[in-house]
């Protein structure tokens, strides 16, 4: 379980004996596989999502009828509407500690605006074209602001239209506008985890890193210039060391 | 209800027309008409409105008011609301009204709810709660004009005055009206309660109620339950019946153009999805970009250990 260790900068080496510091006395180098997420990161994705999705089906039910029929899934209406808010609060839960994890990675940067200026060459797989990655590009990043938002959004509004329990606590005006800005939270969130998913499906691997928790150096260099960069540098300097 | 159900008009959360095959075989709109200047708060119709439903309020306390309980509950359907008011001459004027739910022609609640068949509309404009599909969330409250629904705390179901649609529809008037000594309250077609309506007002203008009118906010389509008011300017004195009540924008935008434009939002980001994948496919690594890697890789290493054997 070595990619449980924390950062995350361990880079394996192919065959038994050739480490990343032979490498610099000219032995054959090969790097197998990077770590990009550790399993706490994983498990703490795959829960938000878990939470996300149960969240989405139960709000949806509830959102149009023609949806209603989702409820069906949590037991019926009331059990639907007893368990939508506990399972966002979850949610949200869950993704405070996915986004302390994440923070400091998505900072926008002008390279950043520079690659969303170029989201032609994006969505034709010219990234060559582009500018360097770090571990997230600008899309990524646009993501995790925008999930920001909407989570808060929701948590916020969640609890004033939350009749068992607040709801009677706030004005009638205040509980139709938070209503109507749940909507839309919800609906901007369940956009963006839509082109999230496919995201994931197109850029190959991906999947992979989220469930295995690695990718190939290829990978990394392909999508992630500087984070690969990064990571050998810092395997490199570990193994110095050692 | 097998039958009753093609009497229903509107059901909540229901997107295709309701049974049609009846309508416009003479249907007519029903009314309760309140006449607050005959009435004397002796609170019949409150006691009424308990026997025949069989609700029984928790005891409360008193403040020292005559109004009793102290708002509309679950358990508490209609309730004699006491405003005592000085007018521009100086004197005292005890409004009264009985207050409960408006049965809306245009009804805020029913637009509201998110469960099928929970909320519906009679063909004869009566709004009724079929609580065994309510699913407690309380949008009802958010989408009545006129703060009307309970959600109560035993159940978590919305309840609220049914204008006795089941006395109704076997031709009774309701509870409330049966009980009324003064008058006050009555009972029958729209039309005949407009006219009724018209004939007190004419009366009260004649005895200097200048402003006196009817009750029937065309914000919400009319109402069928209607007040005579000595003040229809000023129907806020009456323990705040609103002016014009109508169902908030904010309401008709949540539960009308933001969901046929949300699912089509959702749908659309997938299916553009699907469409690019199909058309540009995957962003996938090969051999190349391993070589490559692994070429930076080395030049990274090497450059660290000259730099480290430097170091020393």
């Amino acid at each position: 379980m070595s990619d449980t260790k924390g950062s995350g900068a361990t880079v394996t080496s192919g065959a038994a004996g050739h480490s990343t510091g032979e490498a610099g006395q000219g032995s054959p180098h090969r790097l197998d596989t990077l770590v990009r997420y550790s399993a706490n990161d994983r498990t703490n994705h795959w829960l938000t999502a878990i939470a996300f999705v149960l969240a989405a089906l139960s709000g949806l039910a509830m959102f149009h009828p023609a949806l209603f029929g989702l409820s069906g899934l949590f037991g019926g209406g009331p059990w639907n509407r007893i368990l939508h808010p506990f399972i966002g609060l979850f949610m949200v839960l869950a993704f405070v500690f996915l986004a302390s994890r994440m923070w400091s990675h998505n900072s926008l940067q002008p390279r950043d605006w520079q690659w969303m200026r170029q989201i032609r060459d994006v969505v034709v797989n010219r990234e060559d074209r582009l500018p360097e990655v770090g571990k997230y590009n600008a899309g990524q990043k646009l993501l995790f602001w925008v999930l920001v938002i909407c989570l808060a959004g929701l948590l916020l509004t969640g609890f004033v239209i939350w009749r068992a329990y607040f709801a009677a606590y706030f004005p009638i005006d205040v509980v139709r506008i938070a209503s109507i800005v749940h909507a839309v939270c919800a609906l901007v969130l369940i956009c963006s985890i839509i082109v999230h998913i496919y995201a994931a499906i197109w850029v190959k691997g991906s999947v992979h890193a989220m469930v295995r928790g690695t990718v190939t150096p290829g990978w990394a260099w392909k999508h992630h210039r500087a984070w690969f960069r990064e990571m050998t540098h810092a395997a490199n300097s570990r193994s110095r060391q050692d | 209800m097998a039958l009753q159900s093609l009497d229903i008009i509107r059901r909540s959360a229901t997107t295709l027309p309701e049974p049609q095959i009846r309508l416009g075989t003479g249907d007519q709109h029903v009314a309760k008409l309140i006449d607050t200047t005959k009435c004397i708060g002796c609170k019949a119709c409150q006691v009424a409105c308990m026997e025949w439903n069989d609700l029984r309020d928790e005891i409360g306390t008193n403040t020292g008011h005559y109004q009793n309980p102290h708002d509309l509950s679950a358990s508490s359907w209609t309730l004699m609301r006491f405003a005592e008011v000085e007018n521009t001459q100086g004197d005292l004027e005890w409004l009264i009204r009985k207050d409960g739910c408006m049965h809306c022609q245009d009804p805020g609640c029913l637009k509201a709810c998110p469960s099928p068949g929970a909320i519906v509309q009679y063909a004869n404009g009566i709004v009724d709660f079929h609580e065994e599909n309510c699913i407690g969330c309380g949008y009802c409250i958010t989408g009545c004009p006129f703060d009307i629904p309970r959600i109560s705390k035993k159940d978590h179901k919305a309840y609220k005055c049914t204008l006795c649609s089941d006395r109704v529809s076997v031709g009774l008037e309701p509870a409330c009206i049966k009980a009324c000594p003064t008058g006050a309250l009555v009972f029958g077609t729209k039309e005949d309660m407009k006219l009724h309506a018209a004939e007190r007002i004419e009366d009260l203008k004649s005895r200097g109620f200048d402003n006196a009118g009817l009750y029937d906010p065309a914000g919400v389509s009319g109402t069928h339950v209607m007040y005579v008011l000595h003040h229809a300017d000023q129907p806020e004195l009456y323990s705040g019946l609103p002016q014009d009540p109508h169902i908030s924008p904010m309401v008709r935008l949540w539960k009308g153009f933001s969901k046929p434009l949300g699912l089509a939002a959702m749908a659309m980001t997938a299916l553009f999805g699907f469409f690019h994948f199909v058309r540009v496919g995957p962003n996938e690594t090969d051999g190349g970009d391993e070589a490559a890697a692994n070429e930076m890789a080395r030049s990274t290493a090497t450059s660290t250990s000259a730099a480290a054997e430097k170091a020393p």
